[in-house]
């Protein structure tokens, strides 16, 4: 199996800080409207009125209402809380595990290595989704069992990045004139080799931050993780999904949601290898 | 090339061997006690006792140790007994060869479409590079990146189902059912392999071949086809293994949404019915299938680049 190889982009300088900075700006932006939600938004997210249901977009109600009259303005906002929290944390978890596996293997090698190596392929071999669907759906519903879920399938690449770049950085000559001096693994591990994998690992990162909050929503959309009535974008678009017809905008504006998030965080991870590492386009 | 070859399927039956494993010890997963759910599938709720429980316990192994069980599934897995679904009472691998056509047809349905698009498009982006034809083909590489599936779907059904009527709402059979999932899935994937063709192309334009060939004054249309398509491909053909991983992960989402009867579709209706024989299955189908793919992908990457056969060690 091979890894997963994001192809490099060759931008000019200018355009390269656009970016990252557009995707700074956006990411800022919705940690603040998560951060901010009860002052941003119109209306209680989960205060039902029957009367209001299915209302299109005007003043009061920006975005409309759902078939139970909730205010859908509210709601997506309150829903970035959850994505960004999902996001975050599970990306988090899985950087920080592939980190060690990765570190584990690569620098000391041998059966250890190939041992780890072994587990991260067969782990590949599940298509990510299936897996964590598998997972959830076994586990139960609840926020805990999908972050768990998502955590579990997700740390393998960075464990190979991490083990690549500790491989090659433990045969140079800084490190074995380190080793003669009468340094340790740990000192060697944490003054040479971690602040050389840690541009790649934090460019994996961001663009994993949009690939979790993805798959979060599409798990929720399959009716696994959060449940109604709770504020998430991926459940929000299931069940619009009945009165799309009658009510497009109950599947328009969370849908939208999604996307302007993950191409935030996509943006600017892209601006962010290319400024970390120009032209390194086999890093990641 | 003959060591390429054993040393690739040594690393794929250790993979097959690993995923059973993993299957198997998924469905640990699930709280509560194995031998009541079978039972509880079996007998239904009115007829559940202990005895009838702990009858299931000894007739399925399950007061074995983890290792045994194991070793028991493993042979029937082998062997092609897969267990019976517990919702239907059908055998679990005659259910997914029965849906299998259907997403096998979705998939490459979408590989086809996803390659008439990305494959123009990532070679325009590289020839014309840094041009407004790159950025354009690069923003609609990353906008295809950050669409979830599941609501272009969506959004795809509104526009040509219910507004234009063009096509079915959802459903499976016609040619025309098939056109708005195929094309939902293809444009995700078309996304990825665009950059990926991009970059590769970029990468082989500035080999020295290449720039040989451009010296000695050989045209660029010549260049282009005599040179560097046949080696950007490479890596675009390494990545179909890849692929087919997402091309699987999208259709879970993707038949779901247009109710398509697939092994997606199976494999999220069983975890809801808490189909545990079923759900196994499935996920033990969809990686033996990533594994096949890859498989392949490794004999084609053989006759793409001589270099594979030629090296003892890669």
């Amino acid at each position: 199996m091979h890894d997963v190889h994001y192809p490099h982009t060759q931008r000019s300088d200018k355009t390269i800080n656009k970016m990252a900075l557009i995707g700074l700006l956006v990411v800022s932006l919705l940690l603040l409207l998560a951060l901010a939600a009860p002052f941003i938004a119109p209306h209680n997210p989960y205060e039902q009125n029957l009367e209001n249901n299915l209302l299109e977009p005007c003043t009061q109600y920006p975005f409309g209402t759902d078939d139970l009259g909730r205010c859908i303005f509210s709601r997506v906002i309150f829903g970035t809380r959850n994505a960004l929290f999902i996001g975050i944390i599970v990306t988090l978890i899985s950087a920080t595990a592939g980190l060690l596996v990765g570190l584990v293997s690569g620098y000391y090698g041998g059966v250890i290595d190939e041992l780890l190596m072994r587990l991260v392929d067969i782990l590949l071999a599940f298509p990510g989704l299936v897996l964590a669907l598998a997972i959830a759906g076994l586990l139960g519903p609840g926020l805990f069992n999908l972050m768990l879920a998502l955590a579990l399938v997700g740390w393998m690449s960075y464990a190979r990045v991490v083990r690549g770049a500790a491989l090659s950085i433990k045969e140079k000559d800084f490190v074995e004139s380190a080793r003669a001096i009468g340094a340790g693994n740990i000192y060697i591990i944490r003054k040479h080799i971690l602040p050389n994998v840690t541009a790649p690992l934090l460019v994996m990162a961001t663009l994993g931050i949009g690939h979790v909050i993805l798959n979060a929503a599409a798990l929720c959309f399959l009716g696994l993780g959060l449940q109604p009535p709770e504020a998430v974008w991926g459940a929000m678009l299931s069940s619009g999904k009945a009165f799309l017809r009658s009510a497009p905008h109950l599947t328009i504006f969370p849908g939208l949601a999604i996307m302007i998030t993950v191409l935030a965080f996509n943006f600017l991870g892209d601006g962010l290898r290319d400024i970390t590492a120009p032209g390194r386009n086999e890093m990641i | 090339m003959f060591r390429y070859i054993t040393r690739r399927l040594a690393a794929l039956l250790i993979v097959a061997l690993g995923v059973t494993f993993l299957t198997f010890f998924i469905m640990h997963l699930a709280p509560g006690d194995p031998a009541e759910m079978v039972a509880l599938a079996r007998y239904g709720q009115e007829n559940l006792n202990r005895e009838s429980i702990e009858l299931i316990r000894q007739e399925e192994g399950l007061d074995k140790p983890l290792y045994l069980q194991y070793g028991r599934w493993l042979q029937h897995i082998i062997r092609g007994e897969w267990g019976n679904s517990l919702s239907t009472g059908e055998p679990v691998l005659k259910e997914i060869m029965v849906r299998f056509p259907a997403t096998l047809q979705l998939t490459l349905a979408a590989l086809v479409i996803s390659l008439l698009i990305s494959l123009p498009l990532g070679i325009l982006a590289a020839v014309k590079h840094n041009t407004l034809a790159d950025y354009f083909a690069m923003t609609l590489a990353l906008l295809g990146v950050s669409i979830p599936a599941f609501w272009l779907g969506l959004l795809f059904m509104l526009l040509f189902s219910l507004i234009l009527g063009w096509f079915p709402v959802y459903g499976y059979g016609t040619l025309r059912h098939l056109v708005l999932p195929a094309l939902t899935l293809g444009c995700g994937m078309a996304a990825i392999t665009t950059r990926l063709t991009r970059s590769s192309m970029l990468e082989v334009m500035e080999q020295e071949y290449v720039i040989s060939a451009r010296a000695r004054g050989i045209k660029e249309r010549d260049i282009l086809t005599g040179h560097a398509l046949k080696n950007a491909f490479i890596p675009v053909v390494t990545m179909l293994g890849i692929q087919a991983g997402h091309l699987l992960e999208g259709a879970v989402v993707i038949e779901t949404v247009f109710a398509w009867p697939g092994l997606g579709k199976l494999l999220v209706d069983s975890i809801f019915a808490r189909d545990f024989a079923l759900i196994q299955g499935c996920v033990l189908f969809f990686a033996a299938l990533v594994v096949m793919v890859n498989l392949l992908v490794d004999i084609s990457y053989m006759y793409l680049d001589p270099r594979i056969r030629f090296e003892k060690e890669v």
